[in-house]
C-alpha cells in the first residue's frame, strides 16, 4: 500500500519535473517552472521519507534523525551558497553541484552492491552507475578549480594523452568483466581509482575557454549517472529524472560545438589551439587605431543605434554594472541599444544574460547572434566589451584559420566598432583578429570596467554642459 | 608651449574653433587666437575666451612656439617666422616647391597637414578626407541650388514628378559623401569608380554601382586611384558619355594625385539635357569637365550648369572649421604622447614622418613611401568545383560509415535487451522515452535561459538522494555512513539548485 502511493508521487514529481524544465523555455513561464521543480521535488522527498521510515531496519526515530540531519545540511550549505554566490561565479557553482552528484552516484553504487544480491544485470548497472559517476566527480572539481581560477586553466597536455584515455576506458571495461563475472569488491574499487583519474585528465585536457562545452557535458554526465543509479535501484523517478538531465546536458553541448564549428569530440580530446600548424597567432596584420573614452562617448551620445557585444573580458573586469547603466543613460537619450550575444561567450551557456540580468538590464533588448547580425549594418557604433574570438571575421574570411566556420558576430558591418581591451594580445584560440586593423575599428585600451565608467563620466559632464 | 591660431586671409575657415582649443589645453598647451580669426566660421572671440585661449594680435599668434593654420601664410608672414617656430598647415609641398624651400631656409619645422600617409592609424588626422567629406555634401546641395527640379520623387494630385539621376564618377571620400547626401535628399545614384574594391561601399552607401569590366584596375597598393591605360580610358569614356547622357545632376570627384583627369568632354556636355547640373570637385586641379572654369558657374549654350566652385569647404565654415580643428587635435595628441605641452617630433614614426616637410633648417621632403596596403590582398585562388567535389565526398562516406556504426550499435542495444530480464527492459523502456521526453522539451530552451537551465538540473538530478534516503535505514553502519555522505551532497545540490535558479530568474526583467 505504502509503496503504491510512493509510487504514485513519484509519477506525479516525474511529470512535474518535465513540466518544470518545459517551463524553462521562455521568460515568462520560467518562474513557474522553477516552482513546479520545486513542488515535485517536495512530493518525492515527503514519499520516500515516509517509504524510508517504512523501511527502516533499525529504530525508526534514528533514521528520521539520519534524515532531519541530511536535509539540514543540504538545505544550510546548499541555502548559504545559493544566497552568497556572485553572479560571476555561477559557472563554478554549477560544476561544483555537479560533482555532488557525481559523488552522490559512485557512493550510492557502491551501497546498492553492498545491500543487493548479486546479479547479472544489477551489478552492470553499479558497474555504470559508479563509473560514470566517478568520471563526473573528478571532471567538475577540475572544471570548478579552472573556473574559480584555482589552477591555471591552460589545458594539461600530457604525452600520448589520447592512448592514456584509451588504455583507461579499456582496462575499465576489462574489470568490468571481471567484476560482472564474480568478482567481488575489487574490480570494483581498482575502476573507481582509474574512472577518477580519467575524469581529472579528461578535463584538465581542455582550456578555459571551452568550458562551456565541458560544463555541459558534466552537466550531461551526472544525468546519466543518475539515471545509471536508477536503474540499479530499479527506481522509475530517478531513470526519468537522469534521461531529462542527461539530455539536456548533451543538448547544450551540441549546441555550444556548433556555435564553434568544432565537433564534440575535438573539444572532448582537449588541447585546442596547441596542435595543428595553421595557428596564425601573433602576425600583425596591419596597424591598429587608438580612441579615448571621451570621445567614444561623444559618438555614442550622437549615434541613433548601437549594439553591445559582450564576452568573458566584460565578466572578469565585473564591466556589467557600468555597462547597465551606459545603457540606461544612452536610452534615456534616446539611442536605441541592444545587446547581441554569442552561444559561447562567458564561461557558460547563457552566461552573459545571467549577468546582465543581474545588472538589471532588461532581457527583450539582450538579443541572439542570429537575431541581431542582420541588424548591424544599420548600426552606429558596436562596443565590443572583452570578446575577441566571436567577432573575428577571420571566422568567415580565412579559410585556414583555427576558427574557420565558425559563426560569428559580424560586427564589422557596423559603421564603427569600438573593441575594448587590454592589449593586443590574441583571444582562447590563439588567433589573430583583422577586426583591429579594419578602417572602422578603434581600439580603447584598459580595464573594461574603467573605461566605461569614464564614458559614463563624459557622458555626464557632456548632459551638463548641454 | 603656446600654440597660435592665426587669422587665415582669404580662407574663411580656422584651424581652432572653441571646442577643440579646450581639447588643445587639455594636452598641456597654452593657446593663443588672433582677433577675429573665428569671425567667418561663426566663432566669436568672446567663445574662444570662454574657453580658455587668450585673444592677442597677429604679432603675438606668429610668435607662437607652434602656429596651427588652415593655410600657408604669406611670404611677408614667412620672412617674420622665428626660428625654430613649428608651422602646421596645409602646405601642399608636392606643388609648391618654393614654399618648402623658404619654409628651410627660415629653420621652421613645417609640417604640412596635407601629406598624410593613406593608413588607418592616421585617418583622424587627414584633413583631406574631412575636407573632401564637406565637400561632397556641399557639392549636392549646390547641385540641388541650380537644378531646375526636385530630387526625391513625387506622386501628387497633380501628377508625379520623377526623382533626379545623379550620377558620381569617384567613389572617394568626396564621392561617398555626395551619394549620401543625394540619396538622402530622394535621388536615384548612379556611382563609377575604376577601383573594383570600392563597388561594396558605393553600394553600402545606397547607390547603384556602375560595372565596367574592362577599366577595372588592379587593387591600388596605397589607396589611391591609378592613372588608366589607353584601352581602359577608352571604355571608361563611352561608359561616361552613356551615364552622363541619361544623368540630371553629374558629380565628378576625379583627383589622381593632385591632377584632374579629363572625364566630361564638351561632347558630352552637350548631349545633356537642359536644366542639367555638373559639379566638378576636381576643380582646383583644373576641373574633370572639359569646360570647367574653376571658381566659377558656366552655363552651356545647350542650358547646362557647370559649378567650378573650388571654395565648397569654406561654404559650411563653421563645421568644417570644427573637423578641421579635430584633426589639428588628433595631430598634436600624437605629437604630445606626455600631455604636457610639449611638442616632440618622431620620425620614426611613419605618420610624423610623412607629414614633415622640414625641421630646424633641414629638408625632409618628400617622405620615404609607406607601403601599407589599403586594401586586402586577393585570397589565394581554389578551383571552387574541385573543393566542391572532394567535400561531398567526403561527406558521403562519413554517412556511409556513420550509418553502419549506428546500425551496429542498434543490434547489439537489442541483443543486450532481448537478453536482459523483463522488469529491466520495462525500465530501460522508461529510459529511452524520458531521454525523446527530454530532447524535445529541452530543445525549445532559450538561450538566454541556459544558466538557469543547468542549475535547475542540477537541482533535480539531487534527486538520487531517494535512493541515499532509502540506503540510511540499513543496519549495516558502513552502509548507512556512505548513504549519509551521499545524502548529504545531494540535497545540497536540491537546496543550493533551486534557490540558485529562483533567483537567477528573478533577476531577468522585461523592459518597461
Amino acid at each position: 500500500m505504502l509503496t503504491s502511493i510512493a509510487q504514485a508521487a513519484y509519477v506525479v514529481a516525474a511529470v512535474l519535473f518535465v513540466l518544470s524544465l518545459a517551463g524553462l523555455a521562455r521568460q515568462e513561464t520560467a518562474r513557474r517552472g522553477n516552482v513546479l521543480g520545486m513542488v515535485g521535488m517536495g512530493l518525492a522527498l515527503g514519499a520516500t521519507v515516509i517509504l524510508a521510515a517504512d523501511t527502516s531496519e533499525r529504530p525508526v526515530l534514528v533514521t528520521m534523525l539520519l534524515v532531519a540531519l541530511v536535509l539540514a545540511i543540504g538545505a544550510s550549505v546548499g541555502t548559504w551558497r545559493a544566497r552568497t554566490v556572485e553572479m560571476t561565479q555561477m559557472p563554478e557553482l554549477i560544476a561544483i553541484l555537479h560533482s555532488f552528484v557525481g559523488l552522490a552516484a559512485v557512493l550510492v553504487g557502491f551501497n546498492s552492491y553492498l545491500t543487493s544480491e548479486p546479479s547479472i544485470v544489477h551489478d552492470v548497472e553499479v558497474f555504470l552507475g559508479v563509473l560514470i559517476g566517478a568520471v563526473t566527480f573528478t571532471g567538475s572539481i577540475v572544471a570548478y578549480l579552472k573556473l574559480a581560477a584555482k589552477i591555471r586553466s591552460a589545458p594539461l597536455v600530457l604525452p600520448a594523452r589520447n592512448v592514456l584515455n584509451l588504455v583507461a576506458i579499456m582496462v575499465s571495461l576489462g574489470l568490468g568483466v571481471w567484476f560482472v563475472l564474480g568478482g567481488g569488491i575489487v574490480p570494483l574499487l581498482v575502476m573507481t581509482a582509474i574512472a577518477l583519474a580519467l575524469g581529472w585528465h579528461l578535463v584538465a585536457a581542455i582550456g578555459g575557454g571551452d568550458m562551456p562545452v565541458v560544463v555541459s557535458m558534466l552537466n550531461s554526465y551526472s544525468g546519466w549517472a543518475a539515471a545509471a543509479a536508477g536503474l540499479m535501484l530499479a527506481n522509475d523517478l530517478l531513470i526519468i529524472t537522469g534521461a531529462l538531465v542527461g539530455s539536456s546536458g548533451a543538448i547544450l553541448s551540441y549546441i555550444m560545438c556548433r556555435a564553434m564549428n568544432r565537433s564534440f569530440v575535438s573539444v572532448i580530446l582537449g588541447g585546442f589551439g596547441t596542435e595543428g600548424g595553421t595557428v596564425t597567432a601573433g602576425d600583425q596584420q596591419g596597424e591598429h587605431r587608438e580612441t579615448f573614452a571621451a570621445d567614444v562617448a561623444e559618438q555614442l551620445a550622437a549615434a541613433r543605434s548601437v549594439v553591445i557585444v559582450p564576452g568573458y573580458g566584460m565578466a572578469v573586469a565585473k564591466a556589467q554594472y557600468p555597462v547597465a547603466e551606459l545603457v540606461a543613460r544612452l536610452r534615456g537619450l534616446g539611442v536605441e541599444v541592444r545587446f547581441g550575444v554569442h552561444p559561447v561567450a562567458g564561461r557558460l551557456p547563457g552566461h552573459m544574460n545571467v549577468l546582465l540580468a543581474e545588472a538589471k538590464v532588461p532581457y527583450d533588448i539582450v538579443l541572439e547572434m542570429d537575431e541581431i547580425n542582420d541588424d548591424l549594418p544599420e548600426t552606429d557604433i558596436v562596443l565590443v566589451i572583452g570578446a575577441n574570438d566571436v567577432v573575428n571575421p577571420a571566422a568567415l574570411d580565412d579559410p585556414t584559420s583555427p576558427i574557420a566556420g565558425m559563426p560569428v558576430l559580424e560586427v564589422w558591418h557596423a559603421r564603427q566598432v569600438v573593441v575594448f581591451k587590454r592589449s593586443m594580445a590574441t583571444g582562447y584560440a590563439g588567433v589573430q583578429n583583422p577586426l583591429f586593423f579594419r578602417e572602422n575599428t578603434a581600439m580603447l585600451f584598459g580595464d573594461a570596467k574603467e573605461q566605461t565608467e569614464a564614458i559614463l563620466a563624459a557622458l555626464r559632464a557632456h548632459a551638463e554642459l548641454a | 608651449m603656446r600654440i597660435g591660431i592665426p587669422r587665415e586671409g582669404r580662407e574663411r575657415l580656422v584651424a581652432a574653433t572653441p571646442a577643440t582649443v579646450a581639447q588643445l589645453r587639455k594636452l598641456g598647451y597654452d593657446v593663443v587666437v588672433e582677433q577675429g580669426a573665428g569671425e567667418c566660421a561663426s566663432y566669436p572671440d568672446e567663445a574662444y575666451a570662454d574657453a580658455g585661449a587668450s585673444v592677442v594680435d597677429a604679432r603675438a599668434v606668429w610668435e607662437s612656439d607652434v602656429v596651427t593654420a588652415v593655410r600657408a601664410p604669406s611670404p611677408e608672414r614667412l620672412a617674420s617666422l622665428a626660428e625654430g617656430t613649428t608651422l602646421v598647415a596645409m602646405l601642399a609641398p608636392h606643388s609648391e616647391p618654393a614654399l618648402v624651400e623658404a619654409l628651410r631656409e627660415r629653420g621652421v619645422t613645417a609640417i604640412a597637414l596635407d601629406a598624410v600617409p593613406r593608413i588607418s592609424r592616421a585617418q583622424s588626422i587627414d584633413v583631406l578626407s574631412t575636407l573632401a567629406n564637406v565637400a561632397g555634401y556641399r557639392a549636392v546641395i549646390e547641385a540641388a541650388e541650380e537644378y531646375s527640379g526636385m530630387f526625391t520623387g513625387q506622386v501628387t494630385a497633380a501628377g508625379k514628378t520623377a526623382p533626379a539621376n545623379v550620377f558620381v564618377i569617384g567613389a572617394g571620400v568626396a564621392g561617398l559623401a555626395a551619394i549620401g547626401a543625394a540619396g538622402s535628399l530622394g535621388a536615384q545614384v548612379r556611382a563609377f569608380d575604376v577601383r573594383p574594391e570600392v563597388g561594396e561601399q558605393i553600394e553600402s552607401m545606397g547607390a547603384q554601382f556602375v560595372r565596367l569590366e574592362a577599366a577595372q584596375q588592379e587593387v591600388s597598393a596605397d589607396g589611391y586611384a591609378r592613372e588608366l591605360t589607353a584601352e581602359q580610358e577608352r571604355a571608361t569614356m563611352d561608359l561616361y558619355a552613356a551615364e552622363t547622357a541619361r544623368a540630371d545632376i553629374v558629380i565628378t570627384t576625379a583627383l589622381v594625385r593632385g591632377s584632374a583627369p579629363t572625364t566630361i568632354t564638351a561632347d558630352m556636355v552637350a548631349a545633356m539635357r537642359p536644366g542639367s547640373v555638373i559639379v566638378d570637385l576636381a576643380a582646383s586641379g583644373g576641373g574633370n569637365c572639359e569646360l570647367t572654369v574653376p571658381g566659377e558657374k558656366v552655363v552651356t549654350a545647350n542650358g547646362v550648369t557647370i559649378l567650378g566652385y573650388t571654395d565648397l569647404t569654406s561654404r559650411m565654415a563653421r563645421h568644417t572649421s570644427q573637423l578641421f580643428g579635430t584633426n589639428v587635435v588628433n595631430l598634436l595628441r600624437l605629437l604630445t604622447p606626455e600631455r604636457d605641452g610639449r611638442l616632440t617630433l618622431d620620425l620614426e614614426d611613419p605618420v610624423q614622418r610623412g607629414m614633415t616637410v622640414t625641421r630646424a633648417g633641414e629638408l625632409l621632403w618628400p617622405p620615404p613611401p609607406v607601403a601599407v596596403s589599403a586594401a586586402q590582398s586577393p585570397a589565394a585562388q581554389v578551383d571552387p568545383a574541385a573543393q566542391a567535389r572532394a567535400t561531398h565526398e567526403a561527406a558521403q562516406r562519413r554517412r556511409r560509415r556513420r550509418s553502419v556504426l549506428y546500425g551496429a550499435g542498434a543490434a547489439l542495444a537489442f541483443v543486450l535487451l532481448a537478453l536482459s530480464p523483463a522488469a529491466t527492459v520495462s525500465h530501460l523502456t522508461v529510459f529511452a522515452l524520458a531521454v525523446i521526453v527530454g530532447f524535445y522539451v529541452i530543445n525549445n530552451v532559450a538561450h538566454a535561459l541556459h544558466t538557469p537551465l543547468m542549475s535547475q538540473t542540477n537541482a533535480i538530478s539531487g534527486i538520487i538522494l531517494v535512493g541515499a534516503l532509502l540506503q540510511l535505514g540499513s543496519a549495516d553502519l558502513l552502509v548507512s555512513a556512505i548513504a549519509f555522505v551521499a545524502a548529504s551532497v545531494a540535497s545540497i545540490n536540491i537546496f543550493g539548485g533551486f534557490l540558485v535558479t529562483y533567483r537567477m530568474l528573478g533577476m531577468f526583467r522585461k523592459d518597461g
